[in-house]
C-alpha cells in the first residue's frame, strides 16, 4: 500500500480530491440551504459544453469549463432574483447546453472515451500542474466564502431583513453563483459532469439532516465529503472499478441512511411551558 | 410644538410614486421618542412602502425623511425591522437562535464564531418574546406565530431606538399577541423606543397606541385614534362613504377593509 | 426533398420520431405543471445507467432502461415530498444510479461506442422492428395518460383539494413517474437519453407560456414537438451534425422569445381551468 502512495499520480489524485471535497462540502451547504440543487446540476452540464467546446477551439478543456460555468453562473445570478421556482428556465438552458455539448463532442472527436472522462471524472489523470491550480482556486474560494459567510447566510434565509440591515443581497447572489461555478468546475475533475451531486449536495444534505447548527453542519459536511472521496480513491486504486462509482454510492447510501434515521437525531424542544421564563433552552 | 431634537423621525412633504402611480403624497409626520404609532390602511395603500422608505430600501420621489437627524440608510442599527412573516420550509437547516443571531451581526463579514457573550445576548432576546424554550429547535418546525416572535426578537436584539413591525400580530394567538403588545409598550415607555406598527386590526392596539397613521389612496391622516378613526375622515380618505361604528369597546369600520 | 422519403430508414426515422414527439409532448406538459422538471432530467440519466447495465448483462438496452427508470420513478413517487427535499432526493437517486452507470461502462471497454449511441441517439439507424416497439410503448403510454387524465390534472394543480376529494394522489404520482420512465426508455432511439429531456420540456415550456388552458396547451405542445422533430431530422439528414443538437437548438430558439415576451404571465393563470379555489403555486 505504501508503494501506492509513492506514485505521483496517486498523490496528485489525493491532493486534488481532498481540496475539492472540502470546497464542495462547504459550498454545497449553501446550495442546499438556498435550494439551488438543480441550478448547480445545470451548471455542471454547462461545464460539459464548455469543456467540449474549448477543445474544439484548441483551448484546454479545463479552461473552457471554468469560463463557461463562470459566465453562466454570473448570468443566472444577475438575471433572476430568485433561483428557486425557476426550474423550467433552468431546464431549458440545460437542454440547450447539452445539445451544444453533443455537437461539440461530435465535431471534435468520435472518441467515446474522452466523453466518458468528462462525464464520469478523470481524477486519476490529474497532473501536478492541475493540483497546483486546484489548490489555488480551492483555497481562494474557501477564503472568499469565509469572508462572506455571515451575510450570505443571512441573505439566504431572510433576504428582506438582510437587505434592510445593509447586506448587499443581490451582489451576494451573483458572487455565490460565481463561487459555485468554480466549485462545480473543480468537482467535475473528480467525479465528472454527471455526478457532481455526490460531492456537492450529498454531504451537505446529509449533514443538515443531522444538525441544524450552521458551523457543526458545515464541519460534518466536510467530514462526509472527505470520507466519500478518500474511501472512493482508496477502493478505486485497489480494485478495478471507477472512483466516481464508489463516491456516488457512498454518497447516496449515506444520505438515505441519514434521512431514514433522522427522527432520532433532531433536537426536541423542551415542553413549551407558558410562563417558565427562567428555563433555559435545551 | 415639540422640540426638534426630541423628534426621532421627521418626515416632511414625502412623496413616493412608482410607474406613474402616486402611492404617498405630501406626507408630514413627526415621531417622538417612545411614541407608539399604528399604521393602518387597505392593502397596497403604501404602508409597507413607508416602512421601506424609512429603512432606506427605497428613495423618496420628493420630500425628506430624517432619522435622528440623518437621512435613512440601509444597515442603520438604530432601526429594528420585523417584516411580514412568511412560512419557512420545514426542513430549513437553521435553529431558532441562529435566526435571532442574524439580527446581531448577520451583516458583518467573516464567520462569527460562537462566543458566550453573543449567546447570552441571543438568549436574552429570545426570553423577551418567550421563545427561550425552543431556542435550539429547527426553525421550520415552529408554528407561524413562533416564527413571528423570532423575527421580533431579531429586530430587538440590537436595542434599536426605532422599531418597525409589519403585521407582527397576524399569526399570533390572542395570548401571545397580548404578550407582544405588552412587550412593545414596555419598550416604548421604559426604553423610549419609537414604534411604528403596521396592522390590519387596530382593536387590540387601541388601549396602548399614541397615534394612528391612516394611509389610503395616496392620502393620509394622523392623530389620536379617536380623531382619525371617524366616519368623516375615513370617508374622505377612501373617497367613498364609510361608517365607523363604536361598539363593545371596539371600533368597526364598515364599507372598506383596513 | 421528397425523394428522401422513399428510403425506409428515413421513413422509420420520421415515424418513430413522430411517435416519440407526441408522447413526450403530452407527458412533458404534466411534468412541467407538477414541477418535476428535474425529475425528468434525472430519469433520463438514470435510464442511461440502466441501458449500460443491460449491455453488461447482455440484454437489450431498452429492458435495462425500463427497469431502472421504472424503479427510480417509483422511488421518487414514494419519497417525493416538498420541493427542495424532493429535488435533493431525486438528485441522490440519480447519483446512485449514475454511479452504477459509471461502473457498467468501465466493466466493458469495447462498448463505449454503444453507450455513446444510447446517450446521443441514432435515429437515422432505426429498423422496422424498433419502430414497432416504439409504437407499442407509445400506445401504452398514451392509454395510460388518458386513463388518469382528469385526476392527474386535478392533483397537478391542487394537490390538497384533490386529496380531500378522494383522488389517490400518491398512487398517481407513482404511476405518472412510471409513465415518464417509459417515455424516456422509448425515446432513446430518437434523441438519445441525454436529450429526451429536450422533447419533454421544450415544447411544453413554450406552449404553457402561450396557452393557459390544459387541453389547448397540450395540443400546442404536440404540434411544436412534431415540428421540432421533423425539422431536426430533416436538417440532420442533410448535414453531419447530430439530430439531438438541432432539436434542442430549435426548441431553445423558439422558447427564448416566447419566454421573454410573455414576462408578465403568472403560472397561476393555469388554474382557472380546473378549480376555482385559491391555489398554492407548485
Amino acid at each position: 500500500m505504501i508503494e501506492l502512495f509513492q506514485q505521483s499520480f496517486v498523490q496528485n489524485a489525493f491532493w486534488a480530491g481532498t481540496i475539492i471535497a472540502i470546497l464542495a462540502a462547504v459550498v454545497g451547504y449553501f446550495v442546499v440551504l438556498r435550494a439551488q440543487a438543480f441550478a448547480a446540476h445545470a451548471l455542471s452540464h454547462i461545464g460539459f459544453a464548455g469543456a467540449t467546446g474549448a477543445v474544439l477551439f484548441g483551448m484546454s478543456s479545463l479552461a473552457g469549463m471554468f469560463i463557461f460555468t463562470i459566465l453562466a453562473a454570473v448570468g443566472i445570478g444577475s438575471l433572476e432574483k430568485r433561483i428557486q421556482g425557476r426550474d423550467i428556465e433552468i431546464g431549458m438552458i440545460l437542454s440547450f447546453v447539452l445539445g451544444l455539448g453533443v455537437l461539440f463532442l461530435r465535431l471534435y472527436t468520435n472518441s467515446a472515451s474522452e466523453a466518458v472522462g468528462v462525464l464520469f471524472g478523470s481524477i486519476l489523470s490529474v497532473t501536478s500542474g492541475d493540483v497546483v491550480l486546484t489548490l489555488i482556486f480551492g483555497i481562494g474560494t474557501l477564503i472568499a466564502l469565509m469572508v462572506v459567510f455571515r451575510p450570505l447566510l443571512f441573505a439566504s434565509i431572510d433576504p428582506e431583513v438582510a437587505e434592510a440591515r445593509g447586506v448587499p443581497v443581490k451582489f451576494l447572489s451573483i458572487f455565490f453563483m460565481l463561487l459555485l461555478a468554480i466549485t462545480v468546475a473543480e468537482s467535475i475533475q473528480v467525479v465528472g459532469v454527471l455526478l457532481v451531486f455526490a460531492l456537492l449536495i450529498a454531504p451537505a444534505a446529509s449533514a443538515q439532516h443531522i444538525t441544524r447548527n450552521p458551523i457543526s453542519s458545515i464541519l460534518l459536511s466536510i467530514v462526509f465529503g472527505l470520507i466519500f472521496t478518500w474511501g472512493g480513491l482508496l477502493l478505486a486504486f485497489t480494485t478495478r472499478f471507477p472512483v466516481s462509482f464508489y463516491i456516488a454510492t457512498f454518497a447516496a447510501l449515506t444520505y438515505f441512511i441519514v434521512v431514514n434515521s433522522c427522527h432520532f437525531l433532531t433536537p426536541h424542544r423542551s415542553s413549551p411551558a407558558k410562563h417558565a421564563h427562567g428555563e433555559n433552552g435545551k | 410644538m415639540y422640540m426638534k431634537h426630541e423628534n426621532i423621525i421627521s418626515i416632511e412633504k414625502l412623496c413616493f410614486a412608482i410607474g406613474g402611480r402616486k402611492i404617498l403624497h405630501d406626507v408630514d409626520l413627526e415621531v417622538r421618542k417612545g411614541e407608539f404609532i399604528a399604521i393602518l390602511g387597505p392593502n397596497g395603500a403604501g404602508k409597507s412602502t413607508l416602512l421601506k422608505l424609512l429603512l432606506g430600501l427605497l428613495k423618496p420621489t420628493k420630500g425628506s425623511i430624517t432619522l435622528l437627524g440623518k437621512p435613512p440608510r440601509r444597515g442603520n442599527s438604530v432601526i429594528g425591522y420585523a417584516p411580514q412573516h412568511r412560512v419557512l420550509e420545514a426542513d430549513l437547516a437553521l435553529r431558532a437562535r441562529d435566526v435571532v443571531g442574524f439580527g446581531l451581526d448577520g451583516n458583518q463579514w467573516g464567520i462569527g464564531f460562537p462566543n458566550k457573550k453573543r449567546d447570552e445576548m441571543i438568549d436574552k432576546a429570545l426570553d423577551e418574546v418567550d421563545a427561550l424554550h425552543f431556542a435550539n429547535a429547527p426553525v421550520g418546525h415552529l408554528s407561524g406565530g413562533e416564527q413571528q416572535r423570532l423575527l421580533i426578537a431579531q429586530a430587538l436584539i440590537t436595542n434599536p431606538q426605532i422599531l418597525l413591525l409589519d403585521e407582527p400580530l397576524s399569526n399570533l394567538d390572542i395570548h401571545h399577541g397580548q404578550e407582544i403588545i405588552a412587550l412593545l409598550v414596555k419598550l416604548a415607555k421604559e426604553r423610549q423606543v419609537s414604534i411604528m406598527l403596521v396592522s390590519h386590526d387596530v382593536n387590540p392596539l387601541l388601549p396602548v397606541i399614541d397615534r394612528v397613521l391612516f394611509i389610503a389612496n395616496g392620502q393620509f391622516a394622523i392623530g389620536a385614534p379617536d380623531k382619525v378613526l371617524t366616519t368623516e375622515i375615513l370617508s374622505k380618505l377612501y373617497n367613498t362613504p364609510i361608517q365607523v361604528v363604536r361598539a363593545l369597546d371596539r371600533i368597526f369600520v364598515v364599507g372598506a377593509e383596513i | 426533398m421528397f425523394e428522401l422519403l422513399h428510403y425506409s430508414f428515413i421513413q422509420n426515422a420520421f415515424i418513430a420520431g413522430s411517435m416519440v414527439a407526441v408522447v413526450a409532448a403530452i407527458v412533458g406538459y404534466f411534468l412541467l405543471t407538477r414541477g418535476l422538471t428535474f425529475a425528468g432530467h434525472a430519469l433520463s440519466h438514470i435510464g442511461f445507467a440502466g441501458a449500460a447495465g443491460a449491455l453488461v448483462v447482455g440484454v437489450d438496452p431498452v429492458i435495462g432502461l425500463l427497469v431502472f427508470t421504472i424503479s427510480a420513478g417509483i422511488g421518487m413517487g414514494i419519497m417525493g415530498k416538498r420541493l427542495n427535499e424532493r429535488d435533493i432526493t431525486i438528485g441522490i437517486i440519480m447519483t446512485l444510479m449514475l454511479g452504477l452507470g459509471a461502473l457498467f461502462i468501465s466493466l466493458y471497454s469495447g462498448y463505449a461506442e454503444k453507450a455513446y449511441s444510447i446517450l446521443f441517439g441514432t435515429i437515422l439507424g432505426i429498423s422496422v422492428n424498433d419502430v414497432f416497439i416504439t409504437a407499442i410503448f407509445s400506445v401504452i403510454t398514451i392509454v395510460g395518460i388518458i386513463c388518469i387524465f382528469r385526476p392527474l390534472l386535478f392533483s397537478s394543480f391542487d394537490e390538497d383539494v384533490a386529496e380531500a376529494r378522494g383522488v389517490p394522489v400518491r398512487l398517481l404520482s407513482v404511476i405518472f413517474l412510471v409513465l415518464v420512465g417509459i417515455t424516456v426508455s422509448m425515446s432513446v432511439q430518437v434523441v438519445g437519453v441525454l436529450l429526451i429531456f429536450t422533447l419533454l420540456v421544450g415544447p411544453a415550456a413554450t406552449a404553457t407560456r402561450l396557452v393557459h388552458q390544459p387541453l389547448g396547451a397540450i395540443v400546442l405542445s404536440i404540434i411544436l414537438s412534431l415540428l421540432y422533430t421533423w425539422v431536426g431530422i430533416f436538417l440532420a439528414i442533410n448535414g453531419t451534425w447530430p439530430v439531438s443538437f438541432y432539436i434542442s437548438a430549435i426548441s431553445f430558439v423558439v422558447y427564448l422569445p416566447v419566454r421573454l415576451l410573455s414576462k408578465h404571465e403568472k403560472r397561476s393563470d393555469h388554474h382557472s381551468a380546473s378549480s376555482s379555489h385559491q391555489l398554492s403555486t407548485p
